[in-house]
């Protein structure tokens, strides 16, 4: 080993260094690899085979993959700005409180307590047509007699899986923005209310310019989890009925496991990130363009 | 026409009152200073004024119409807050505009007035930029020409000055003293600084843990301080206030040490009456380095040791031991002093204060 003399900080780090590569380099490099080849769990000699981009290709003319892909742009869309109202609601009202504030904001964390599994199955439960609570109620308050068929007819499902996932994250939101109101500075609201601001127009103009980033923030965190739903979907529907609620990743879970074709799942993932990163660039912008707004020192 | 009238105004929170009922009568365009220590109300009171705070009782008017319940945004007035409350996302400009904006003022209109309140204040060249790249004299500026661009029917300025140097805040007092002769509106002024208070003020204010001590112009609450406290919060240094006992035709002060009971005082005190001796420095001095009084005026001199002098080039404070204490005096055209140097001080008793030791207020009437 003459020559070659590795520094302190190299050698302590060095097993940390190993560890990270075998379990996340490794692999990361191991699935990428696959998704240039036609590998299926059943035939593992297929791994050796190299096929360039021909998963690729076959992603860009496979229908099933861009429904769950524009289902789950849609699914993003729908429940990001859903959540972000709510939690803003939420946010608004918790902070007007002036007693028990603390017991307020745990409370309000409750449901990101909650895992996604157990989340699908309540709501999976909730949504049963016949026994659920849901249907119950409706028809108890006589607001219709029929049993609707919640987690069985395409669009009702989507329905439920959108409450399902903005009720166990709108806290995310609630709690974020909530952050930004109490860190936001009074006086500039005091000094909007006697410029002549309505209580609507406060909010409009001072409020929520400050908040804007933290709204953001909130936005590129969940785009990724959405982006990534799958426990929900998976738990409630299971993509069904009839695929109607495939989702991109209950998708590369079907192809993965089910048909047991692993490199094109791989090649699905790895499409699928672009959605995330073009997502998170989008969010991070915006975020950087309302900090240099507000003249955020953080 | 901004009268503003203040009757019985109360605040309270939960069971404590801050502001105790004050009265209250402003003339239209005057200059009032709301002076007095640390939580005493002045912002309160203020805010009370403003909209921003609930009236536990009483009532405020502005113009001759009671505002109790309107919002801040139906009241017509300004206010400049303390930490100058900026629209940080806006730029000057914006900043100044903003209320005329949400008037729903014509674009040109906006414009000229942003224009002249921007001249005014010499803002143009900061115009687009945001508050955060402005220095803190800026922002003030930035802060009163949000204010003056409203046009409003009375001003409410909440420790404008206090976050800058001691040179930008003399520089800007002089800008808010021409600034309100420019605009004639009504100004309500809280300030801890009595000397900005006494330099713009029409009126000042006093007030003490919610109460006001004192209503007067400058010269009136420095030459006839109405209590005790205001005796010793208005003028710098403070005057000498020390007790004593009144006992033929002397003061007596605790440690034996005795003064003459000033002539003014003879017909107001009887023997055995408990009061508190007040003298400025001004009226105390090193014999010979005062100011020239006249021949009337009642001057009793004593043989005093000094215990530190401080000199502040046209003039030095000599701290010289009476009673067992130091008492501060001016001395003008300075000569060299040493601690422990006996000199002949002089007190002009014409000029000295009486109170009751009592009840604190004055015993001249
Ligand atoms: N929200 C509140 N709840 C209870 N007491 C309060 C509240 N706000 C202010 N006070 C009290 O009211 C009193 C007056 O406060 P205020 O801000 O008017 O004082 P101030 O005269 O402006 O003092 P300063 O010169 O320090 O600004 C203080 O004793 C303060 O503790
Ligand atoms: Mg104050």
């Amino acid at each position: 080993m003459k020559g070659f003399k590795p520094s302190a900080p190299f050698l302590l780090l060095l097993p940390a260094i190993i560890v990270l590569a075998a379990v996340v380099v490794l692999p990361l490099i191991l699935s990428l690899y696959s998704s240039f080849t036609p590998f299926r769990l059943t035939r593992p000699e297929t791994f050796f085979v190299f096929v360039g981009f021909r998963n690729y290709l076959s992603i860009l003319s496979n229908a099933d993959f861009w429904w769950a892909f524009g289902r789950t742009v849609l699914l993003l869309t729908i429940a990001l700005n859903l959540e972000m109202l709510l939690g803003l609601g939420l946010a608004m009202l918790v902070e007007k409180a002036t007693r028990g504030q603390r017991v307020l904001r745990t409370l309000m964390m409750f449901p990101m307590m909650f895992s996604p599994i157990l989340v699908g199955f309540q709501f999976k439960f909730m949504f049963n047509d016949n026994i659920g609570l849901v249907n119950n109620a409706l028809q108890s308050l006589g607001i219709t007699q029929d049993a609707i068929p919640w987690l069985i007819e395409g669009h009702l499902a989507f329905i439920a899986i959108s409450i399902a996932e903005i009720w166990s994250s709108t806290s995310i939101f609630a709690i974020l923005i909530l952050a930004g109101l109490l860190a936001m500075p009074k006086e500039p609201i005091e000094a909007a209310r006697v410029d002549g601001c309505t209580p609507w127009q406060t909010f409009r103009y001072v409020t929520w310019p400050f908040v804007m980033p933290f709204a953001y923030i909130a936005m590129t965190i969940r785009s990724l989890d959405v982006a990534r739903a799958y426990d929900i979907v998976k738990i409630m529907t299971d993509g069904g009925p009839a695929g109607r609620t495939e989702l991109l990743w209950t998708l590369v879970g079907r192809t993965a496991y089910s048909d047991a074709r692993m490199g094109l799942a791989n090649a699905m993932a790895y499409f699928s990130i672009l959605l995330s990163i073009a997502f998170t660039v989008y969010f991070y912008n915006k975020l950087a363009a309302a900090r240099a707004q507000i003249g955020a020192e953080w | 026409m901004a009268t503003v009238s203040l009757k019985n105004l109360t605040k309270r929170y939960g069971n404590i009152a801050i502001v105790h009922g004050i009265d209250l009568e402003i003339a239209d365009r005057e200059f009032i200073a709301l002076v007095g220590p640390s939580g005493c109300g002045k912002s309160t009171t203020l805010r009370m004024i403003a909209g921003l705070e609930d009236i536990s009782g009483g009532t405020i008017d502005i113009g001759g119409r009671m505002v109790n319940d309107l919002p801040p945004r139906s009241r017509n007035i300004s206010m400049v807050f303390q930490s100058y409350a900026l629209y940080p996302h806006m730029t000057v400009r914006e900043n100044l505009g903003f209320s005329l904006k949400i008037a729903g003022a014509a674009k040109d209109d906006m414009d000229r007035r942003v224009a002249e309140a921007s001249a005014i204040l010499g803002l143009d060249e900061l115009l687009e930029r945001r508050p955060s790249q402005l220095s803190g004299g800026q922002r003030q500026r930035v802060a009163m020409g949000r204010a003056i661009v409203r046009d409003p029917d009375v001003f409410l300025f909440d420790e404008p000055l206090s976050n800058l140097d001691a040179k930008l805040r003399t520089q800007m007092r002089t800008e808010i003293k021409k600034l309100h002769a420019k605009v004639k509106s009504t100004v309500i002024y809280v300030t801890h600084d009595q000397v900005e208070a006494m330099t713009l003020a029409d009126r000042i204010v006093i007030m003490r843990s919610g109460y006001i001590e004192q209503v007067g112009t400058p010269d009136e609450v420095f030459s006839r301080p109405a209590t005790r406290f205001v005796a010793g919060f208005i003028g710098s240094p403070p005057m000498n206030l020390h007790e004593a006992t009144v006992s033929d035709g002397k003061l007596v002060f605790g440690s034996g040490d005795s003064l003459p009971l000033p002539g003014q005082f003879k017909s107001k005190t009887a023997a055995g009456d408990k009061v508190v001796f007040g003298i400025r420095p001004d009226d105390f001095f090193p014999t010979g380095h005062g100011l020239s009084s006249g021949g009337d005026t009642e001057v009793h001199r004593l043989e005093l040791p000094v215990s530190i002098t401080e000199p502040l080039g046209n003039e030095t404070l000599v701290f010289a031991e009476f009673n067992g204490t130091d008492w501060v005096s001016r001395m003008l055209n300075p000569k060299p002093l040493k601690a422990g140097d006996r000199i002949g001080m002089s007190f002009d008793l014409s000029r000295a204060h009486l109170f009751s030791a009592e009840t604190g207020k004055s015993l001249r009437v």
